[in-house]
């Protein structure tokens, strides 16, 4: 039965699947059954990635709807999908490039990717998918000034004073096993029926996002913002 | 804090380390020294991590004989040891003034933003400004604000630089500001005269420490000699990097 839910979110090229595969060694050493969800708009590589480590895995390409909305859509099959798998942790990486939706919900542990050369500038633009994460992990480490490290983990935990702060080499492994022995924690069976969203996600539907390509006030119907002048 | 201790792990061909443990002392200055690949930037990793058989080498380091939980050792880490790395640069997009006060701020500390960028300024010859763009710095000035941040800013009694001798910086003044303040200071170093400035000097090959040499009277007095050249060789620099002629 499948005992939790890991969120892996963060945006493009932050490091997630290096995570995943320093942790996911660590978590088998203790004898627990791993199945992994990718999910992206486009394409993506991290499903093979997965596979060669030798867990189930399953890709979701969401083409041109939001990934995160895509994803929600999508739970109960896949716990479905990975409790058939006898899975006790099923991993989800997700495309993370929305930064106003956040797929995290109430029974998943949810948490958010940072790495120290590009999410470091503004953490606050990262939104829901940072303040409401139960852990953080800042990657990257080896390539900036410790001072900068010092103040990217206070604005961390300055927007998520609640939240487990981990610090990751992604290219060493080097603080993996503090991240691992923290998840690999299992609490008794979970019933993930009835799961909740964390943060709702903001209405996209505009004329644009159902394939609209004339530019002008006439074509525009729906949900539409306007800028303040 | 007194002293580090660092237990020998292994080699990079998994023989076990030469020195199986080394105490090293808070007020004294060690230089590392060996091939390039040798493990002397693996080294400074695994002291600022506070390693604890969880890395390649699988040694373990030690701060006055404490044993440190996972979770302290991320906690502790930052506050004990103070390392510029060999590829560390800026990312931040603010202000050299502003850089500095969000890191005193981290560090619940006053301090004075115009002395640090003066005493980074003796160090580089080509002057920072307070309100210049932290990632625009030339490698040189980049050094030198890390330096001077380090010293002034930085509480942490041990600091590792990983090579000190690039982009042009004054590096007799850059030491003597960090060794003014009583800290343990290694430095990783390809050139001569670093490596004999230092009484004791550590010997890097293939991934482990080999041996620790001290100073000979003879090395002392090699140093003295590499001294003046050295600084026969910066006002040689100076002179032409200032377009003068040199007779
Ligand atoms: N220097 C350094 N590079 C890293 C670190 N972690 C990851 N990288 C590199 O960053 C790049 C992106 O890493 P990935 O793990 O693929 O990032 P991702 O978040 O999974 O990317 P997408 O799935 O495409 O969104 C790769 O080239 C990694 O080798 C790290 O801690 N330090
Ligand atoms: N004991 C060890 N076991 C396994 N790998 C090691 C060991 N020591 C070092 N290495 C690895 O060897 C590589 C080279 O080491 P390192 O970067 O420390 O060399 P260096 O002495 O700093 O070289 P340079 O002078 O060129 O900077 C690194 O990838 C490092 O992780
Ligand atoms: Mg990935
Ligand atoms: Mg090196
Ligand atoms: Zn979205
Ligand atoms: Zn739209």
């Amino acid at each position: 039965m499948l005992k939790k839910v890991i969120l892996i979110s963060g945006g493009a090229a932050v490091g997630k699947t290096a995570v995943l595969k320093n942790i996911i060694p660590l978590l088998q050493s203790k004898d627990i059954a791993l199945s992994v969800c990718k999910i992206d708009c486009v394409a993506t590589k991290d499903g093979l990635v997965y596979e060669n480590m030798g867990i189930p895995s399953v890709v979701g390409i969401s083409g041109d709807i939001c990934p995160d909305h895509f994803l929600v859509s999508n739970l109960p099959e896949l716990y479905h999908w990975a409790d058939e798998k006898t899975s006790d942790i099923l991993l989800i990486e997700t495309a993370g490039l929305c930064h106003r939706c956040s797929p995290a919900t109430e029974k998943m542990t949810a948490g958010c990717v940072l790495d120290c050369t590009s999410s470091c500038q503004a953490p606050a633009q990262l939104g829901p998918m940072l303040t409401y994460a139960d852990f953080v992990v800042l990657t990257k480490i080896d390539m900036v000034s410790q001072a900068e490290r010092e103040i990217i983990l206070w604005k961390i935990k300055d927007l998520n004073p609640s939240a487990k702060l981990f610090t990751i080499d992604g290219l060493t492994g080097y603080g993996a096993e503090g991240l691992a022995d923290w998840l690999g924690g299992l609490s008794k069976e979970e019933n993930f029926d009835d799961d909740i969203l964390r943060h709702s996600m903001p209405s996209g539907v505009c004329s644009y996002c159902v394939g609209e390509k004339r530019v002008g006030s006439v074509y525009q119907q729906g949900v539409v913002g306007k800028i303040e002048f | 804090m007194h002293k580090l201790i660092i237990c020998g792990g292994n080699d990079k061909y998994g023989n076990s380390e030469g020195i199986q443990r080394l105490d090293l002392f808070r007020g004294e200055l060690y230089t590392i020294v060996g091939n390039t690949g040798s493990g002397k930037s693996r080294l400074m990793k695994d002291i600022e991590q506070l390693a604890d058989h969880d890395t390649v080498t699988q040694r373990r380091v030690f701060i006055d004989g404490k044993q440190f939980t996972w979770e302290e050792r991320q906690e502790q880490s930052l506050h004990f040891v103070a390392h510029l790395g060999q590829n560390m640069r800026f990312m931040l997009d603010t202000t050299v003034e502003e850089f500095l006060n969000l890191h005193a701020h981290c560090r619940a500390k006053e301090v004075d933003t115009n002395e640090i960028i003066f005493q980074a300024n003796q160090i580089t010859p080509e002057a920072i400004m307070p309100n210049q763009s932290l990632n625009l710095l030339s490698g040189g000035q980049t050094r030198a604000l890390m330096i001077a941040d380090i010293a002034l800013i930085c509480d942490s009694p041990i600091v590792l630089i990983d090579e000190i001798e690039n982009a042009g910086i004054d590096k007799e003044k850059a030491f003597a500001l960090l060794l003014s303040k009583e800290k343990l200071v290694m430095i990783v170093t390809h050139d001569p005269h670093t490596a004999l400035m230092a009484k004791q000097r550590i010997v890097m090959e293939a991934g482990a420490i080999k041996q620790v040499i001290q100073r000979s009277e003879k090395e002392a007095a090699i140093f003295e000699q590499l001294s003046k050249e050295y600084r026969k060789q910066k006002r040689l620099q100076n002179a032409i990097r200032n377009g003068e002629g040199v007779i």
